[in-house]
């Protein structure tokens, strides 16, 4: 049976982590930090990774991390959404880091290249669009010539515009392959787009012949592409569950507050009885998000857990957040509160690695439910 | 410490002492009975050890393993569930022994007395009276929707003993005698077309104070009790995936393919999600209770449990189409206990309205979660110090 409960060290994992945000990415600071040239805090990206050991959670010791597993990794992701800190952590150590684990390890460099990602010394980002479901398609933007340099566009690529390494999905003359390129090399251009989500961000990424180095062949490419898709989905449902929560709880606390007709606006009944169905959708999220992540520690029905965390808890953070502007009625639709950028969050998390629909299309198939 | 091999040991002593196959299915259950291993967490000589409950899984599959008789939960769910708690928290030694072991060995079957027709979600404006006289109370009133009163021996049955003082403090507790002068049970049919339920009438009927449980005045303190029970028996069912009333659309889906529309699908496989979740919430509830931190997720359990099943009887209907217009038997009959799965696509379907009812509305789910797990302001309480006799009705 999945233990679907957090350990004592997960939770004082939580606790440092949940500190660290409460300290430096405090709602006023990351709302004025959108609109300057620097939208990522990549000080407190370096608190995160290096002194909290965050981005190496699930990387093995032996190559430079901590030999956690994805239950940890969901924590984090877990007080991510409740604090949507502008930090490269999806693009980097979950998905760039899960593509490179995926392949053979034992390969030159990669020992090297994992633990600074681990360490949080180096940024890496998955070129492919953040839209990509588990299960898709290889892409084919990117092409590899025959003297294995890249050239060909990803659109949509999230952190990307902070990394510096790129783990790149492209065709070859002998089939699919997962390439790195560094972003200083010569032909690399990453434009960063207006993201709908203000604090964390995507960007366009194109390669002209450009120098890169082949991780994995044909024989393991697209298995390893969808290993980081598929454990970033598992675990951006913990990232949702966050994000419920904090709009659960900044919610309940405005409505105490808050009076109108002199009373609090809590104590009408219909708002509470709202309140009480976010609250039933969170313990929902919280289940599916435990179960998923314990699934992709242990490695055991990870396909199902996967799509059914993602299939319920992306509905329930957009829900969450919009619950949580309509609740907070003017005030949650200022610039100046922050609900909206859980709303941006959470509705860029619907689509980011397959929409609802999407995951339940491929649950369809696991659990014996043909169209 | 009682521990495993120790109930290994005085199960297989059971069984040697009493041979399933030889040993006719009362006995056995008295001798379970006897022996401590019917409800281990209960106290030495009423049935248990004084153990553990979460070893009792552990007798339990050891007993099966060897085709032993085992009492009919569904049967004597109430009692079980609901009583035999109450009456361990507040009987006194002799209401123990005299009504514990025929509880749990099926002798005595138990009902519930509580809902009146004037106090459903609002328990405490119960109005049946109960009077003293000698050593008897004297009780008149009408209780309604009493699952199984009609083939009960004994009632759990609150009254209002002083209708001066407000409504939560005038209430008394009993153990009703259902076979006594002056119970009568009548049928109460259903949207479905049966009577799993009763309405109770109660003329003066005499209960010796022998049977009051807890005391006088301190009703509503004892059926929080057994209300708390109710809860914690709703919220911690376990359910396989792909089971219950998703369970049973999706084995509608996969035999009847002409059936299949893709709007349809997706909205099965929506339900079929919220039921995996579902699972997951109620699997984690009982982990938190073995961790010894039971959460207060129940009734959001309950809230959920009662919406999927509905959207799911629903949505049976529809897939069915043209056999959805019809429906099996609107006979009034008595079905021997409850079972939202039985019958028919229309039966579950109707059924299935009282799961929002049932065990407290999900109105009044809703706003327990919200005033006592998110702390948000009580409804206010306008009938709080009010004597009950003065209570608008």
């Amino acid at each position: 049976m999945s233990d679907l409960l957090y350990s004592e060290v997960e939770e004082d994992l939580r606790a440092s982590v949940r500190d660290l945000f409460k300290d430096r990415a405090e709602p006023a600071a990351l709302i004025a930090r959108t609109e300057t040239a620097e939208p990522y805090d990549l000080k407190l990206w370096r608190t995160l990774a290096a002194d909290l050991g965050a981005a190496g959670l699930a990387v093995p010791e032996a190559l430079g991390g901590h030999g956690a597993s994805a239950r940890e990794v969901a924590v984090v992701m877990e007080e991510l959404g409740r604090s949507v800190a502008p930090v490269p952590y999806l693009g980097s150590a979950v998905l760039a880091t899960s593509a490179l684990l995926a392949t053979d390890t034992a390969q030159a460099e990669m020992t090297e290249r994992l633990g600074k990602l681990a360490a949080g010394t180096l940024i890496g980002a998955l070129a492919v669009p953040l839209s990509t479901a588990p299960g898709a398609e290889f892409p084919s933007t990117v092409t590899a010539a025959a003297d294995g340099t890249l050239s060909g566009q990803v659109r949509s690529v999230v952190d990307a515009s902070v990394a510096e390494l790129l783990v790149v999905p492209a065709v070859g003359p002998d089939g699919p392959g997962l390439y790195t390129v560094d972003t200083a090399s010569a032909g690399v251009t990453v434009t960063e787009a207006v993201s709908l989500d203000l604090t964390r961000r995507i960007a366009d990424v194109t390669l002209e012949n450009v120098a890169a180095k082949r991780v994995a062949d044909s024989s393991t490419a697209a298995s390893a592409l969808d290993t980081a898709l598929v454990t970033a989905a598992g675990l951006l449902a913990s990232e949702q569950l966050g994000i419920a929560e904090w709009a659960l709880t900044e919610t309940v606390r405005y409505l105490k507050e808050r009076y109108q007709f002199g009373r609090q606006v809590g104590s009408f009944q219909s708002l509470k009885h709202r309140l009480a169905n976010l609250y039933t959708d969170l313990v929902n999220a919280r289940a599916t998000a435990r179960y998923a992540a314990d699934c992709l520690a242990s490695g055991d029905d990870i396909a199902i857990a996967v799509a059914v965390a993602q299939a319920r808890n992306s509905p329930i953070a957009v829900h969450a957040a919009e619950e949580a502007i309509q609740l907070h009625g003017g005030i949650g639709m200022t610039w100046e509160h922050p609900a909206h950028l859980y709303l941006k969050r959470a509705k860029s998390d619907e689509i980011a690695l397959g929409t609802p629909g999407r995951h339940r299309a491929a649950l369809a198939p696991l659990i014996d439910l043909p169209a | 410490m009682t521990t495993v091999d120790d109930l290994k040991r005085r199960v297989a002593e059971l069984l040697a002492a009493y041979p399933p196959e030889s040993t006719p299915r009362q006995d056995f259950l008295d001798a379970r009975f006897d022996a401590g291993l019917a409800w281990i967490h209960f106290p030495e000589g009423l049935g248990g050890l004084n153990a553990p409950r979460s070893l009792q899984s552990v007798v339990d599959k050891e007993l099966a393993a060897a085709g032993a008789p085992d009492n009919d939960k569904r049967r004597i769910g109430i009692g079980l569930g609901m009583a035999a708690p109450t009456i361990l928290a507040f009987g006194t030694p002799e209401q123990h022994q005299r009504f514990l072991r025929p509880l749990w060995t099926e002798r005595e079957v138990w009902c519930q007395l509580f809902s009146e027709p004037g106090a459903g979600s609002d328990l405490a404006a119960l109005g049946t009276r109960a009077v003293r006289d000698g050593d008897d109370w004297v009780v008149t009133g009408q209780k309604v929707w009493t699952s199984g009163a009609h083939k009960s021996q004994w009632a759990i049955l609150v009254t209002r003993t002083d209708p001066d003082v407000p409504k939560h403090r005038g209430m008394t507790y009993f153990l009703c005698d259902m076979t006594a002068p002056g119970v009568e049970v009548r049928p109460l049919r259903q949207i479905t077309g049966e009577a799993e339920f009763n309405e109770v009438f109660l003329s003066e009927v005499r209960i010796p104070d022998a049977h009051r449980l807890g005391a006088v005045g301190e009703g509503w303190k004892v059926a929080q009790t057994t209300l708390m029970n109710e809860r914690v028996a709703i919220g911690g069912t376990e359910f396989p995936r792909d089971g219950g009333m998703v369970g049973v659309v999706t084995e509608v889906w996969r035999e009847r393919p002409e059936l299949r529309t893709s709007e349809l699908h997706d909205r099965l496989l929506k339900l079929w999600v919220e039921g995996e979740s579902l699972r997951l919430v109620s699997s984690r509830l009982r982990q938190q209770l073995a961790a010894g931190a039971p959460g207060p997720e129940g009734s959001a359990v309950k809230v959920a449990f009662s919406e999927l099943n509905q959207a799911a009887s629903g949505l049976e209907i529809e897939l069915l189409g043209d056999e959805g217009l019809r429906y099996d038997d609107w006979t009034m009959r008595r079905p021997d206990g409850v079972n939202f799965l039985g019958r028919e696509a229309g039966y579950r379907y109707l059924r299935a309205k009282g799961n929002s009812i049932e065990g407290g509305t999900s109105e009044v789910l809703r706003n327990i979660i919200a005033e006592r797990v998110l702390g948000l302001p009580s409804e206010p309480r306008i009938d709080k110090d009010v004597a009950w006799k003065d209570l608008p009705r």
